[in-house]
């Protein structure tokens, strides 16, 4: 008999009498669901968070802060730098205006609608520009704001986590009253986290009469970044700072992603070793329950390689029913789910959604299949060394 | 205590099998400790927040400053005791990524206010006299290796560079401890009156205030005091007490933190049940056994007995082995200073973590014990076949 054939007709075998030992098959299957389930949970948050952070990120858009500033709330350019940016070579020009804003971030406290305890909620002035600038924001509801009114409109994000953003009402900050006119969308970027007004209006709310904090420019092509960014560097005037808008995202969004992979890591395997000495347990006694068998077979002439193999196919099938299961309670546990948290760098809030992605499930299947092959090959290894004659004794 | 023996030989039964047992149940409680010092890492504030403390802030954001002369005017307020303004500096050290937090505060009023901190005679003496003097935290002077008499420099990109020289330099003139394990040590704090001498913008604003009061229950009265009397102006504040400032600052890290807590404590129960189900199976598999002790005339109590004795001494050895070893690693250091500024076990997880174990031995024993004790003695004996 080949051995191929030997590997396919126990691995069938053992795989046909596993009903028989399901209580035990069942735990570790629970046990590996659990952990593959938290590591994918744990991961979906970087990976929705990250995501908000990156989809914003065009190539095509520059964004031009102070130089020396870590983010646009440390950021500060006078309405002379502005202009001078706005007329830089390499931007993209409508008819004969270049596409660009210039834009105030300022936060602005409201209470999460969840704890109602006070988070910080960015607040965004841009100029006519930003729209096109952008190029995802969409309205779902009411209008864009008007120019040097006191409007603003409310991203989907924030509207939905914050108390008093919702269409029609008023916010108050200090002394001036603001009306929401519209909610929008940005292609669930980061941009849905925010409120947006016109800058004009905000200066002199904040007492920022003629700065900005940021410039965004929208260019020719990619390839125009570089014509760009040389013609501001190189401008004795000028003190800035100039970056791809996705680089400075994903700049942005290091700290947060960094700490929850850590800490996800971290956890995951730990948990790891505990199911690991969960699976090792279910394959220890699955093959002492089997001494008899397993000697029959022995003594049949079946070689221990074969013997070997089915004990780890049945170990991985365990382990990779487990995950499988986890995986798939991730998926429909936090797939879309919606949470808010500070980034650190911008000091505000950012709402976004969890992602389980399909390379974080393919991830979380390997990483079970990897548990059941250690879980097994111990075992394994035991049953395949079982002295024929005594094993076959065994009750 | 002579039926030890018999206990001992039920756990040898299947050696590897316990000790399997044990294993998990030893990192499943270990996971449980560590989950205990993440959780008070993010809520250490609150833990720390002074009853006699209240915080003053712009009422907008907390990124708004208030005048310097609010100083005053608080404290001439009734019911006051004390007051610290305190100032995002955002400084950096080095590298973007060597962060920590920093703040021009006043040295008597800062270290009146803050008696959880705790600086030696003397170098309170030498940052008074020091007018580039600053203070840190054992946690952040560890992460760098400075000493007393070192100069740092440090960049903020929020107030760029100080009046007359191309960056902010600092002379270490203390290093100071906490009075409780909750203390956040990761601070550095420099002095205000050098801070408004060398700043180039927004000169004598403040960021916030810490108010001490007089009486504690009368907090609610005079924060709306306080807010009342700026109403209208151009600055007008927001006060709370500072556990309150300090929880809403927990939640705005929020969700995240809720939710890895969540889900690690779903799968702590999960490990536990895996292995509550490994210990209650091998009393299972012992029905047979159990029925020859109750022929030999063991009474049903002393069975129930001997059979917890053996599952709570797995679930005990592991637990409490667990959550000691989890002790040792956490109090041998902060492994990431940078993300979680406070690290400690608080001795309520570690109770109520000796509880769990014990309830485990408890649960896990009890329902198989109780049903071999229900099984009539002829029955079990059969049972082996």
């Amino acid at each position: 008999m080949s051995s191929l054939i030997q590997i396919l007709s126990i691995s069938w075998f053992n795989l046909r009498t596993l009903p028989e030992r399901k209580a035990a098959a069942l735990t570790a299957a629970i046990g590996i669901a659990g952990v593959v389930g938290v590591l994918v949970g744990v991961l979906a948050i970087a990976q929705g968070f990250k995501r908000a952070m990156t989809v914003s990120g065009a190539p095509d858009v520059a964004v031009v802060l102070r130089s020396g500033a870590d983010s646009e709330l440390t950021s500060g350019l006078d309405r002379e730098a502005a202009r001078t940016i706005s007329d830089a070579p390499g931007i993209l020009r409508d008819g004969s205006a270049a596409v660009t804003s210039a834009e105030l971030f300022v936060i602005i406290n409201l209470p999460k609608r969840t704890t109602g305890t006070d988070a910080n909620v960015p607040l965004r002035g841009v100029e006519a520009g930003a729209f096109q600038v952008r190029g995802n924001i969409e309205l779902v509801a009411g209008r864009r704001f008007e120019a040097g009114k006191n409007e603003v409109i409310v991203g989907t994000g924030a509207a939905r986590s914050f108390s008093g953003l919702d269409l029609g009402k008023e916010i108050k900050m200090g002394q001036v009253t603001w009306n929401i006119v519209g909610i929008f969308t940005a292609n669930g970027g980061i941009a849905e986290s925010e409120i947006w007004a016109d800058a004009a209006v905000l200066q002199p709310a904040y007492n920022r009469s003629d700065s900005f904090q940021s410039v965004y420019a929208k260019l020719a092509s990619e390839v125009s970044f570089t014509e760009f960014k040389d013609a501001l560097t190189t401008d004795p005037k000028l003190n800035v700072k100039v970056q791809k808008q996705s680089d400075f995202y994903a700049e942005q969004s290091t700290a947060v992603t960094t700490f929850i992979t850590t800490l996800g890591v971290f956890i995951a395997s730990l948990m790891a070793l505990g199911a690991l000495f969960g699976a090792l347990n279910t394959m220890y006694s699955a093959v002492a329950g089997r001494t008899r068998e397993i000697s029959t077979l022995r003594a049949l002439g079946f070689g221990s390689g074969p013997v070997v193999i089915s004990v780890l196919v049945e170990s991985i099938m365990i382990s990779i029913i487990g995950g499988a299961l986890g995986a798939g309670a991730a998926y429909f546990l936090f797939d879309g789910y919606r949470a808010s948290t500070m980034n650190w760098q911008t000091f505000s809030q950012v709402t976004f959604a969890f992602r389980v992605t399909p390379i974080l499930l393919g991830q979380a299947i390997l990483f079970a299949t990897a548990l059941g092959l250690i879980g097994g090959l111990f075992p394994a290894y035991r049953a395949a060394r079982m002295p024929i004659a005594s094993g076959l004794r065994e009750s | 205590m002579k039926f030890l023996p018999l206990v001992w030989a039920g756990l040898k039964r299947k050696r590897l099998r316990t000790i399997l047992t044990l294993l998990s149940i030893f990192i499943a409680f270990i996971l449980f400790a560590f989950l205990g010092a993440i959780k008070e890492a993010f809520l250490g504030g609150v833990t720390m927040a002074g009853q006699d403390r209240l915080i003053t802030r712009h009422r907008v954001s907390l990124i708004q400053t208030l005048p310097e002369s609010y100083t005053n005017r608080i404290k001439s307020l009734p019911g006051v005791a004390a007051i610290c303004g305190q100032t995002w500096f955002g400084g950096i050290y080095q590298e973007p990524s060597n962060f920590f937090p920093t703040f021009p505060v006043e040295p008597e009023s800062f270290l009146g206010m803050f008696p959880e901190y705790i600086l030696k005679e003397a170098e309170k003496k030498a940052w008074l006299a020091t007018r580039t003097g600053a203070v840190v935290g054992r946690t952040t002077a560890d992460r760098f290796k400075w000493k007393i008499g070192d100069r740092i420099p440090i960049k903020s990109p929020i107030w760029g560079e100080p009046a007359g020289q191309s960056q902010w330099e600092f002379e270490i003139v203390g290093i100071f401890d906490g009075a409780k394990k909750a203390a956040d040590l990761s601070g550095f704090f420099f002095r205000y009156d050098y801070f408004e001498e060398a700043r180039q913008q927004n000169k004598s604003q403040i960021g916030w205030f810490t108010v001490r009061i007089a009486d504690p229950q009368r907090a609610p009265q005079i924060a709306a005091q306080i807010d009342e009397d700026f109403a209208n102006s151009p600055y007008e504040t927001k006060t709370e007490p500072e556990g309150a400032f300090a929880a809403g600052f927990a939640s705005q890290v929020g969700d995240i933190a809720s939710i890895v807590t969540a889900v690690v404590g779903a799968v702590f129960f999960t490990i536990l049940l895996v292995a509550g189900n490994t210990m209650a199976q091998s009393v299972r598999e012992r029905t047979e056994e159990l029925g020859v002790l109750k022929a030999m005339g063991f009474p049903n109590g002393l069975v129930l007995v001997l059979v917890l004795s053996e599952s709570c001494f797995i679930a005990m050895l592991g637990g409490l082995g667990g959550l000691a070893v989890a002790w040792l690693i956490i109090s041998a250091g902060n492994p990431v200073p940078s993300l979680l500024p406070v690290f400690y076990l608080p001795p309520q997880s570690l109770m109520s973590g000796a509880l769990l174990a014990v309830a485990l031995g408890i649960i896990a024993g009890v329902l198989p014990a109780w049903q071999a004790m229900q099984v009539r003695i002829a029955e079990a004996l059969r049972r082996g076949g």
